[in-house]
């Protein structure tokens, strides 16, 4: 087992209703643990639209993801909670003390009393291009991400994508590879200018091929990549390789919560409307993951969702403790927890 | 009301009457035109609207911006005519406009 974290509350998803809930569970001194796929705050506002405008949030006739990301970080700042990005939470489990244990892919085992699933639309995984047959050859030849680079040496690597990873791979690669060639369908790319023009100077040195058309179809046996169809404006071309990675973005999947044994209702899960606890106690499930008689997928109703899910959270967390409802106007003892006191 | 019709990628045709300054992604989903997902709702965040303009449309229809562009990147089968259909906006210029449906979305 590797390292054992204890806190009061695991958020699954740091998006904007996860980091609000650490808002409303911290005006009770609930400690919060978040866990994202994602390398940094935000969710599907860092990800999806992190420069579009959003125009219904209250009180904010405009505001960008971005920007409501980083208002959210700056808000529960004071509550110190602890973010534990680039991980997937893989299992859910009820111990015989009646708390969670959560764990990670990152070898990692979080015990919390009460866990929230803010997932969103579950968590970003790579986009599987749509070329047929390449179940097939994934894990083996067709890979999604790098884990080691050594796993490409004197390999013919193609990259296929025009953003930022497939660039940067491209020159990370060129010295490890056998040869890379870089496939993407026009000469336009979405990635940082200074990584382009390496890539065409490599290119003008034919240290790399690019190659402008779309992978249409893959040559090999029992998964192993032996070629690839690239298909251009002008015909066809046929390339020998043995490794391929596609970087075609990410897309929102289910995963792992669909195994927890929670009721779901068409891959979201089912909450009651008081609490928006899933059909497990001590389980609440808040924001577009969850699904109830009404429910509209905003962020302003996950918003309101994280309030009321902390009132039932902290009667779990500290069921003797009597609390008293107080609002951020007037109480002084709240005021001095969010440092403005 | 501007006349719109999307051809599945079976051949069906969905006549439309089409609201000006709706998107074609719109009225493809309001009248169930299957191969139109729209994962996104009409952010231009996942190319999962993709259709081919008919020939005969594309000047009028125009090019892509630069972030269509990007999604299209996204998309399978990329021609020179493909567009977004959320981009797509109805306007009396458009009457008549016919859009075709790809084997499939991303």
């Amino acid at each position: 087992m590797g390292t054992l974290i204890e806190t009061d509350i695991v958020i699954v998803g740091a998006g904007p209703v996860g980091l609000f809930a650490v808002f409303e569970l911290g005006l009770y001194d609930l400690e919060c643990h978040l866990i994202d796929i994602l390398d940094r705050p935000g969710g599907q506002c860092a990800e999806l639209y992190p420069e579009k405008p959003i125009y219904d949030i209250p009180a904010w006739p405009r505001i960008s993801g971005n920007e409501l990301t980083e208002k959210l970080m700056e808000q529960i700042q004071p509550f110190s909670p602890k973010f534990h990005f680039n991980r997937m939470v893989t299992g859910l489990t009820r111990l015989e003390d009646g708390r969670f244990e959560v764990s990670t892919d990152d070898d990692e085992v979080f015990r919390a009393k009460v866990v929230v699933i803010a997932a969103g639309g579950g968590s970003f995984q790579p986009k599987r291009p749509p070329i047929p047959g390449i179940e097939a050859f994934e894990d083996k030849s067709v890979f999604y991400s790098v884990r080691r680079m050594e796993a490409f040496r004197d390999q013919d690597v193609v990259i296929v994508g025009g953003g930022d990873s497939a660039l940067d791979w491209t020159l990370n690669l060129q010295p490890v590879a056998s040869s890379i060639t870089l496939v993407h369908r026009r000469p336009e790319f979405r990635a940082a200018d200074d990584s382009v023009n390496k890539m065409l100077a490599l290119r003008e040195q034919g240290a790399i091929n690019f190659e402008i058309g779309q992978i249409s179809q893959l040559h090999g046996e029992d998964g192993q990549l032996r070629a690839a169809t690239i298909k251009q404006t002008d015909g066809e071309l046929e390339i020998a390789c043995s490794r391929m990675l596609p970087f075609f973005g990410l897309t929102m999947k289910l995963g792992p919560i669909a195994d927890w044994g929670l009721n779901l209702h068409e891959n979201l899960i089912k909450v009651d409307t008081e609490k928006f606890e899933t059909s497990e106690a001590g389980i609440f499930a808040i924001g577009d993951i969850n699904w109830y008689p009404g429910k509209v997928k905003l962020i302003l109703c996950g918003f309101h969702e994280a309030a009321l899910m902390a009132q039932a959270a902290r009667k779990i967390v500290n069921p003797d403790k009597r609390v008293v409802f107080q609002y951020t106007t007037s109480s002084t003892s709240l005021q001095k927890k969010l440092g403005v006191k | 009301m501007t006349k719109l019709t999307i051809v599945a990628h079976d051949g069906v045709k969905f006549d439309i009457d089409a609201e000006n300054g709706s998107t074609v992604m719109e009225n493809a989903i309001r009248n169930a035109v299957p191969g139109i997902d729209a994962e996104c709702g009409g952010a231009c965040a996942c190319a999962t609207c993709h259709v081919y303009v008919d020939e005969a449309w594309t000047e009028k229809v125009g090019s892509p911006d630069v972030m269509e562009e990007d999604m299209l990147d996204f998309a399978y089968d990329v021609r020179p005519t493909s567009r977004l259909s959320c981009q797509i906006k109805v306007s009396s210029d458009l009457d008549g406009l016919v859009v075709q449906v790809p084997e499939r979305q991303a």
